[in-house]
């Protein structure tokens, strides 16, 4: 005889929406539903009634309409009687370009800080710890402005290189730091300089080439082919080559002081310094402890197998060490980009021409189209951010372990 | 055996030899100098460099700190009293030292107020940051924000006390109920504090001088107060929704994690800057017509919210390292889903969370700094506004960012240092 008897069937009562857990996540979820729809509706007819009241709409016509304004770098081509858009697109540009920049120096700083955070000797790894701490508690907004009264108000004016008792002179007749940027000597591309940068590229397809027949020939056959120079030999050599054949079709165009300022080479401006250093120094506070975390979560055991396995040292780190640590330090270091990427929107305080300078700066405060621009400000970061995921998820994929 | 051996070999030491002391380079100062400073050349030529950039960074920065001058009322006065020596003119702070801390337009003789009110927080926060101390301190943690508030802000203290009164009432209904229901009970307590205080919100008008300090307006809040308040409230306000939105992005009904999923990767997408345009030129559209909400209450909002939605992840990420039999056995208990979350599950995934939730924390805390590019005048703010573009002290930078710095270092450091020696703390595992 069995005294179960079988669920309850057909007879559906009204307080099982409450008390039965079957129905019970319906009725939350409905109550939830519609407090967000309630939400939205009473946002959505506020933003109706305060429309209508101040006699405005939602267009996105000012984007077509000239911004006015002039942006002082422009990798684009750039003037006042340019429309929004194009103000905007040389901002989506020059937030690119910094995030860029700050990137790679910012993993460059961070790696070298964060392995040598682990150096047996003492007074560096002390230095790094003192470099990371102070860099990561201190806002990176303080390091901007810091960074950009260093760049205006530090270094000197274009007239002080002048003359014969000049206070200033150029770092080997071709870097001047000046109060107005920094100026370097810019590349001029003659003609037959395209098949140069052509052969050059060819040269690194060459190289990859050859390194992987090489490691492919080591694990069919087990010879060792040399890796160092002919790397460096069939990345420089033909291209050097064609260089003089073609007749060094590119030059340096040298800055040079002229009047009160300089002119030719190329100008980096002040605020395009201040961003990029500030976010270096600052994410690479934060890589270094991602670096140094990542390192140290290789335990020790592996380092020893790999020795006992005959291993050299730096064999240990290239094939066993590292490619486990990169799985435990790539996740936050893209999320370091992401940062960097979301923070170079502070260029707004030093009068870099980022998006949110000018689409959400200069271009919101001349339209009056605060919901536009903003929106559209907020559309621009959620693609970079989303996609960003997007490729870490599909590399997390890729290198993850695979549990069976 | 070994004693026929012996006779036959000459000389057997029968006693053992006391060791000899390590050679003079092999040990104390000398040895770890040779270890971890010049064990190797490459490494020599390190030390050597560290200790030459070490040297550049002080021989720079020691006379400016330490042949600064302190007492003069501008910085023309001051360069006179330098006369070309190099050395920071430090009477900016001393002589701008209020503005700082308070801003511009807090009354002047109310600055005891904020000060009363952060020495106040550190008694209200021990109890929580310490578990060794006496329980009933936390009783004051609970008081403290209608303390603070009537401290800072002002006004009748029949105000925070009728907030504090609805508070209560909305508990003592809260834990009536709990034990039948978690969720009838949290909705309850906050049904009857929210009707409690409107019905107190009709009282307290009638009562606004008695014993009433002069009231502030939060327009009027700045300097490194500013800085302060919008890290307590927003740090404080953002844990307990970034719990929820962190649980109801783990939940399994599918509409409740669907909003969640998109508040929070809507919110990391976007730099917060662009979420503070949000608040200073859109909110007011999305409000109904004539709402005034001050600038503060509503950069408040917007932080929390950026906050909350950073903490969920963290948590979210303590919430998914926890093991599955620790779900399966609060299952296997009986225990409702309030009850597993309460009793199990949260204590864990919150410990795990703890060194994220403070890097956060620290994090929001220094990005209180942006509300000076919307025009607020917190610590930044001034420097770059009144006190930088004053004729007084225009010129005078290193001093200004340095003791900006030096006030978000040790905040900021202080409290990733306890944060690890809470960690320490809380480790109940053994290895």
């Amino acid at each position: 005889m069995t005294t179960m008897s079988d669920p309850q069937q057909g007879s559906f009562r009204l307080s099982m929406l409450l008390n039965d857990t079957r129905y019970r996540s319906y009725t939350f979820q409905f109550i939830a539903l519609i407090l967000l729809i309630a939400l939205m509706a009473f946002l959505g007819i506020n933003l109706v009634r305060n429309l209508a009241e101040a006699g405005l709409n939602i267009s996105y016509g000012f984007l077509n309409v000239p911004a006015g304004y002039d942006i002082n770098q422009s990798l684009i081509d750039y003037n006042s009687q340019s429309s929004n858009l194009r103000a905007a697109m040389v901002g989506i540009i020059n937030t690119l370009l910094v995030a860029f920049l700050a990137c790679i120096t910012a993993t460059i700083l961070g790696v070298i800080a964060g392995v040598a955070r682990l150096s047996k000797n003492w007074l560096v790894s002390k230095l790094m710890s003192v470099y990371v701490e102070i860099f990561r508690n201190i806002p990176v907004l303080i390091w901007i402005l810091m960074i950009y009264t260093l760049m205006t108000a530090v270094l000197p004016a274009p007239n002080q290189f002048r003359g014969d008792n000049a206070t200033s002179s150029m770092l080997f007749d071709a870097f001047a730091f000046t109060n107005r940027g920094i100026y370097i000597p810019a590349p001029v591309w003659g003609p037959g300089s395209m098949i140069v940068v052509a052969t050059f590229i060819l040269s690194i397809v060459a190289t990859i080439i050859y390194r992987r027949y090489a490691v492919s020939l080591l694990f069919r056959t087990g010879k060792l082919l040399p890796m160092g120079w002919p790397t460096i030999a069939i990345l420089l050599v033909p291209s050097i080559l064609m260089f003089f054949i073609m007749g060094s079709p590119i030059a340096l165009d040298y800055p040079e002081l002229k009047g009160f300022n300089f002119r030719g080479g190329l100008q980096i401006g002040a605020p395009l310094i201040a961003l990029w250093l500030a976010l270096s120094v600052y994410t690479g506070a934060f890589i270094a402890e991602n670096v140094r975390a990542g390192i140290q979560a290789i335990s020790k055991g592996q380092t020893e197998a790999a020795s006992s396995l005959g291993l050299r040292p730096k064999r240990v780190m290239n094939l066993v060490v590292l490619p486990q640590a990169l799985r435990v330090i790539i996740p936050p270091l893209i999320s370091q980009y992401l940062n960097i990427t979301k923070n170079s929107s502070l260029a707004i305080a030093v009068g870099y021409a980022d998006i949110t300078a000018t689409l959400g700066g200069i271009t919101l405060n001349q339209t009056g189209r605060a919901i536009e621009c903003v929106l559209l400000l907020m559309l621009f970061y959620l693609t970079i951010s989303l996609s960003i995921s997007a490729i870490m998820n599909v590399y997390n994929n890729s290198v993850s372990l695979k549990e069976r | 055996m070994s004693d026929t051996h012996a006779a036959s070999v000459p000389y057997v030491r029968d006693t053992m030899l006391p060791q000899n002391a390590p050679p003079s380079t092999a040990q104390g100062p000398v040895k770890w100098v040779r270890e971890s400073l010049f064990s190797s050349i490459p490494y020599t030529i390190l030390t050597l460099a560290a200790l030459y950039v070490i040297y550049l960074i002080l021989s720079g920065f020691l006379p400016w700190l330490l042949g600064g001058v302190w007492t003069t009322s501008n910085i023309r006065e001051c360069r006179e009293v330098l006369d070309g020596a190099q050395a920071g003119c430090f009477s900016v702070l001393t002589e701008r030292w209020n503005q700082l801390l308070f801003g511009i337009a807090y009354p002047q003789d109310g600055y005891w107020r904020p000060t009363a009110a952060f020495v106040l927080l550190f008694v209200a926060v021990a109890p929580v940051l310490f578990g060794n101390l006496p329980r009933w301190l936390i009783l004051f943690t609970v008081l403290y924000p209608f303390i603070a508030f009537w401290l800072i802000w002002g006004g009748s203290l029949f105000v925070p006390l009728s907030a504090l009164l609805a508070a209560l009432i909305g508990y003592v209904i809260y834990s009536r109920i709990v034990k039948k229901s978690f969720a009838g009970a949290f909705f309850a307590g906050l049904l009857a504090g929210g009707v409690a205080w409107v019905v107190f919100s009709f009282i307290t008008p009638q009562l606004s001088g008695v014993l009433a300090l002069e009231p502030v307006a939060s327009r009027n809040m700045g300097g490194f107060m500013l800085n302060m308040i919008l890290g307590v409230i927003c740090v404080s306000l953002s844990l307990p929704l970034g719990i929820l939105l962190a649980l109801g992005r783990q939940s399994s009904l599918p509409i409740i994690k669907l909003i969640c999923v998109v508040f929070i990767e809507f919110i990391r997408g976007v730099p917060l800057i662009t979420l503070l345009f949000v608040a200073n030129v859109v909110l007011a559209y999305f409000l109904p017509p004539g709402t005034n909400f001050d600038l503060i209450l509503r950069v408040i909002i917007m932080i929390t919210m950026f906050a909350s939605a950073y903490i969920a992840e963290v948590i979210r990420g303590g919430l998914a390292a926890l093991p599955r039999g620790q779900y399966e056995a609060a299952d296997s208990l009986g225990l409702d889903y309030a009850q597993a979350m309460r009793l199990i599950i949260l204590p864990q995934a919150l410990k795990i969370s703890i060194p994220g939730i403070v890097n956060v924390a620290v994090g929001l805390f220094k990005d209180t700094t942006l509300v000076s590019i919307i025009s607020m005048f917190d610590l930044v703010g001034m420097i770059r506004g009144p006190i930088l573009a004053s004729t007084d002290w225009n010129g005078v930078y290193w001093e200004l960012w340095g003791f900006a710095a030096l006030l978000f270092f040790v905040v900021c450091y202080g409290i990733s240092q306890y944060s690890q020696w809470l960690e320490r703390q809380l480790q109940t595992d053994h290895h």
